[in-house]
């Protein structure tokens, strides 16, 4: 039995690298710095060693060649999952230059909110530490951060000193859209969260009128989406201005609300953002289930621009980073120029968030093969179909449907070293192997596929 | 396997050879003297009439690392015009402004380049510079890691420690994220940024630790010579862009005092304030300046009209500069209180006065500098030009006619702001051969390349002489890589992995124990696992690394 420390996890996206985990042969245990995402990732046991061919045990270089064999007369295989590390995307995306195939991260239709604002307008980001020692005010828009992140405050919030804070539980945490599901956020001296919840379909409404506080331009109803937007009516006009309708509307922006005043509506947000020396706007990408929400990450990250128009200092946090979502997108970045819901069919890449998606792929019978790769969950399962399919999965892993060819592979930062990218894009963190469990690597498996081809 | 190259004219300025005809014979990968008679020769290029240099070296150039791949991200438009297909032998990938990976070594190779240098190695973002420049054929590659903004030296600077601690905290972080130079970036500005400062002259104070850039460069500059890094502290100095900014740059000369410094860039940086718009060029003083001070080298960072994308540490100057953005999008970044970053897409115009004095002034600065030994040829990739205009640009410098045509076709009050027209120098085959080769191995401290003498790896490339220097510089007849034929006619032939180059200057262990402190206080990853071992960089099976001898090694 052994105890490894400073263990990093890939599991989380937060980038976690303090875990103490007992390896006992081939069982893990999280001895220190667990939590309800890492200790079950970590401790999962393994099942299945051997490769199976029409849920037949086979060698490895059986399965290989018959993944190789089902693949060579394919006009479109969909690579689908691509959950795995910077090794195994490597390897991912020789595969699909190879076969001419899709490659489609299973996080994609989420992470498209973010990518497609990216590509129209960009954004001000920031990173983990710098949250950690400048952040003073936390604006979480439509996600339930510890449940996203258990430890998210414990290690960039509550951290007991910073370098630019005098005091770290002074800082304020906002939530807008979702309430927190429990005391994460509260401060350590029991400072609560201020919580304004609305449906997510009324985030859009929401953010858009937050961003319009945020500029000073008149709002002229009293609630959105059950939020008071404050200020309205009450105050007195100072100019006319010309407002979005083309009609004539107040111009707040010369009058300022007393700081001390605790008011419950959007009107102090957008004071709060404006009066912070570094505020943090952070949302997940994934949690905005609702149609078009590319605009609400764009409203967000343009209103996090105006903020730094107005003599002070406010960046965005997008959340993710969970089982390679950044390792598959940095890493079809730096090889293809695009995002990972790229197609290689035309001999090169080609980029199209919506029409290379694995369902619709499946759906509407445009691929004719599926190869489902995901190293880090076993309940991450392939879609099923009636296409020919080979998995390269965690080991563990239920099928509903038995695939063709299932083969069995290691989990980078346990059973092989390795990369992954945490929520923050600028970090990749070095994973570490745990024990000898005679699993292969993604990346094995994918080059040994490919060079079969 | 012993290849005669036979009776090419050698450009060779390292050996001091200036295009005498020679023969150069390579065995296992290396340059070798002429073998005896009996010697058999088992492939031998007859080299009539060509022109053989060693393989070129950017010395400055934007290939690896988490801006580029968000220049990527941002610009699919790009990529969609420029589509590069699969091949037997090749990975497909895009072009143009930020090519993938996989292009971004063909198309340097196919130029006969044979190494790039990216200069902005965030410590914390090392791991994916490297990833990427691993996944980058054919070249061989390094980093300048970046320092200046980042907390812990600021916090130094601060608490006064001595200039042996910082000696010590840089050798640390030139290990730890695997460099062989070291970079500063509008010294202490990205820091001050995050303080909600939007401008910072070279003695003014960051808000928070009272440190001023003169000071963060002149403790950067003595630590590098001390710990005998050969490549002198590279310099992207404070202001870039700004109207004025020749006298920045120029007390930024006079300021550090006869250290070692190489200006990057500086083109962004040799601006005056003259003229109905405000904006003149400072090329002549600069260039004065870099003539009189033999401690000072520069790369240009020259600007060519067309699209591009602008992808820098400077977050404040990118900020500053997004009102520009062609298309209207733009990221920056506040980074794990190391460093920062903005990208910021650019479309230069020939007709816009701006930018046609910013070409002007690039070009002037080329012809104005006196040794060819101390200025390098750059466009800052991508931020002034993509690396493939390097033909371009080579024959912008050595065609004074051709200079003048293009002179006549650029916004006529630009024309009129600058001496371009009345310069008459050309550079010549060995001058192009010094910047982007010999010059460019002795600045960055490469043993054993950058020459054409016996002992030095074979890198190699041989053109077909021709008037048209673009056409001639565009497609290399032949580029070996340590020996390996990789390109024909310009288009790649064969693959194989360069080495990433490095240096490894001593430091005092005991520079953990303060470090190991902060990092558990104030970042958020242990000290263990930031740094890059040796592994890392070898373990795909196609890595490798080059140590090279810092200065007073006995070699």
């Amino acid at each position: 039995m052994a105890e490894i420390t400073e263990v990093p996890s890939p599991f989380c996206g937060i980038g976690t690298d303090d875990l103490t985990i007992q390896v006992d042969g081939v069982s893990l245990k999280v001895v220190e710095n667990g939590c309800a995402v890492n200790s079950p990732a970590f401790e999962q046991a393994i099942t299945d060693t051997c490769p199976r061919v029409d849920g037949k045990d086979v060698s490895l270089d059986v399965a290989v060649a018959k993944a190789a064999a089902l693949l060579k007369n394919t006009n479109q295989p969909v690579i689908g999952g691509c959950a795995t590390d910077v090794n195994g995307m490597r390897a991912l995306l020789a595969l699909a230059d190879r076969s001419g195939a899709v490659v489609d991260n299973m996080n994609f239709t989420g992470a498209r909110n973010n990518f497609l604002a990216l590509q129209d307008s960009g954004w001000m980001n920031t990173t983990l530490a710098e949250v950690k020692n400048r952040c003073d005010l936390l604006l979480v828009v439509g996600i339930d951060l510890e449940g996203f992140s258990p430890r998210f405050f414990e290690r960039y919030l509550w951290n007991e000193e910073s370098m630019f804070l005098d005091d770290t539980g002074k800082r304020e945490v906002i939530y807008l859209g979702k309430a927190p599901s429990g005391n994460a956020s509260t401060s350590p001296d029991g400072q609560t969260a201020l919580v304004f919840e609305c449906v997510n379909e009324d985030l859009p409404d929401v953010v858009a009128v937050l961003r319009a506080l945020v500029k000073g331009n008149p709002i002229r109803v009293d609630s959105v989406g059950g939020i008071a937007v404050g200020r309205t009516g009450s105050v007195p006009v100072a100019t006319l201005l010309t407002s979005r309708d083309g009609g004539n509307a107040e111009d707040c922006r010369e009058q300022s609300r007393p700081p001390s005043m605790a008011v419950a509506d959007l009107q102090c947000i957008a004071d709060k953002l404006k009066a912070a020396s570094y505020s943090v706007v952070t949302w997940a990408a994934g949690a905005l289930a609702y149609s078009q929400a590319e605009l609400t990450v764009q409203t967000i990250s343009e209103m996090v621009k105006d903020i730094n128009d107005q003599n002070t200092r406010s960046s965005g946090l997008p959340l993710g980073g969970k089982e390679g979502d950044q390792t598959a997108n940095q890493v079809c970045g730096w090889t293809t120029g695009y995002p990972a819901r790229t197609r290689f069919s035309s001999g090169y890449p080609e980029y199209d968030p919506y029409l290379n998606d694995t369902n619709f792929l499946l759906g509407n019978g445009e691929a004719d093969a599926l190869v489902w790769v995901q190293a880090f969950n076993v309940n991450a399962v392939p879609p099923v179909t009636g296409l020919p399919t080979i998995v390269v999965g965690r080991s563990g892993m239920m099928f509903a449907k038995e695939p063709d060819v299932f083969i069995p592979v290691g989990t980078p930062g346990i059973d092989h070293a390795g990369h992954a990218y945490r929520m923050d894009n600028v970090v990749a963190i070095r994973l570490k192997k745990l024990r000898e469990s005679g699993l292969p690597s993604t990346s094995d498996v994918l080059n040994a596929i490919e060079q079969a081809l | 396997m012993l290849i005669k190259l036979t009776g090419g004219a050698v450009y060779d300025p390292a050996s001091g050879i200036d295009g005498a005809k020679q023969d150069i014979y390579i065995q296992d990968g290396r340059i070798v003297n002429k073998p005896a008679d009996d010697v058999q020769v088992d492939k031998e290029y007859n080299l009539k009439g060509k022109v053989v240099m060693s393989g070129a070296i950017d010395m400055h150039t934007h290939i690896g690392g988490g801006k580029g791949n968000i220049a990527r991200t941002l610009l699919p438009e790009d990529h969609r015009a420029d589509p590069v297909a699969r091949t037997d032998i090749t990975r497909s990938g895009c072009g143009h402004a930020m090519p993938s990976t996989f292009v971004t070594g063909y198309r340097y190779a196919e130029m006969g380049y044979t190494a790039g240098f990216e200069p902005a190695v965030l410590p914390v973002n090392a791991r994916q510079a490297h990833m990427e420049m691993a996944d980058i054929p054919i070249l061989d590659k390094g980093g300048y890691v970046m320092l200046g903004s980042d907390d812990y030296l600021l916090r130094m600077l601060t608490a006064k420690k001595d200039q042996k601690a910082i000696n010590d905290y840089v050798a640390w972080t030139m290990q730890a994220a695997k460099a062989i130079g070291v970079k500063v970036v509008n010294p202490g500005g990205i820091s001050a940024f995050k303080f909600n400062q939007r401008k910072l002259d070279l003695d003014e104070q960051n808000s928070h630790y009272g440190v001023t850039p003169r000071e963060i460069l002149r403790v950067l500059a003595t630590a590098v010579k001390e710990l005998g890094v050969t490549h002198p502290l590279h310099v992207h100095g404070c202001n870039l862009g700004v109207p004025g900014n020749m006298n920045t740059t120029l007390d930024t000369i006079q300021g550090i005092g006869g250290l070692p410094m190489h200006l990057t860039h500086i083109q962004f940086h040799s601006y005056g304030t003259e003229g109905d718009f405000k904006f003149s060029s400072g090329a002549a003083q600069i260039a004065e300046a870099v003539n009189k001070n033999k401690n000072i080298t520069i790369d240009v960072g020259q600007i060519l009209f067309g699209q591009t994308v602008t992808a820098s540490g400077d977050n404040m100057r990118q900020h500053a500069n997004h009102k520009h953005a062609s298309p209207n999008k733009w990221v920056t970044m506040d980074i794990e209180c190391d460093a920062g970053c903005g990208v910021v897409p650019f479309k230069y115009k020939d007709k816009n006065f701006v930018n046609a004095l910013q070409w002007a002034i690039g070009l002037e600065t080329f012809l104005l500098v006196d040794d060819p030994w101390r200025i390098f040829l750059t466009t800052d990739h991508p931020n002034g030009a993509p690396f493939t205009s390097y033909p371009h640009l080579i024959r912008l410098l050595m065609d004074r006619s051709f200079r003048n045509d293009m002179l006549a076709t650029i916004h006529p009050e630009a024309q009129k702001m600058t001496t371009l027209a009345s310069i008459t120098r050309e550079y010549s085959l060995q001058e192009i051969a010094i910047m982007t080769r010999a010059g460019a191995a002795k600045l960055i401290g490469l043993q054993d390349r950058g020459g054409l003498s016996a002992g030095n790896w074979a890198d190699i490339t041989v053109y077909t002489d021709n008037a048209d220097r673009q056409l001639m510089f565009e497609k290399p007849d032949y580029v070996f890589k340590d020996g390996e034929l990789v390109v024909v006619d310009g288009k790649v032939i064969h693959t194989k992995w360069g080495t990433t180059h490095v240096v490894k200057p001593d430091f005092d262990s005991s520079v953990e124990k303060d470090l190991q402190k902060y990092f558990d206080r104030f970042l958020t990853m242990k000290l263990g696992n930031f740094k890059i071992s040796d592994d890392e960089m070898t373990e795909d099976g196609r890595g490798s690394l080059t140590v090279h001898p810092l200065k007073g090694d006995v070699t």
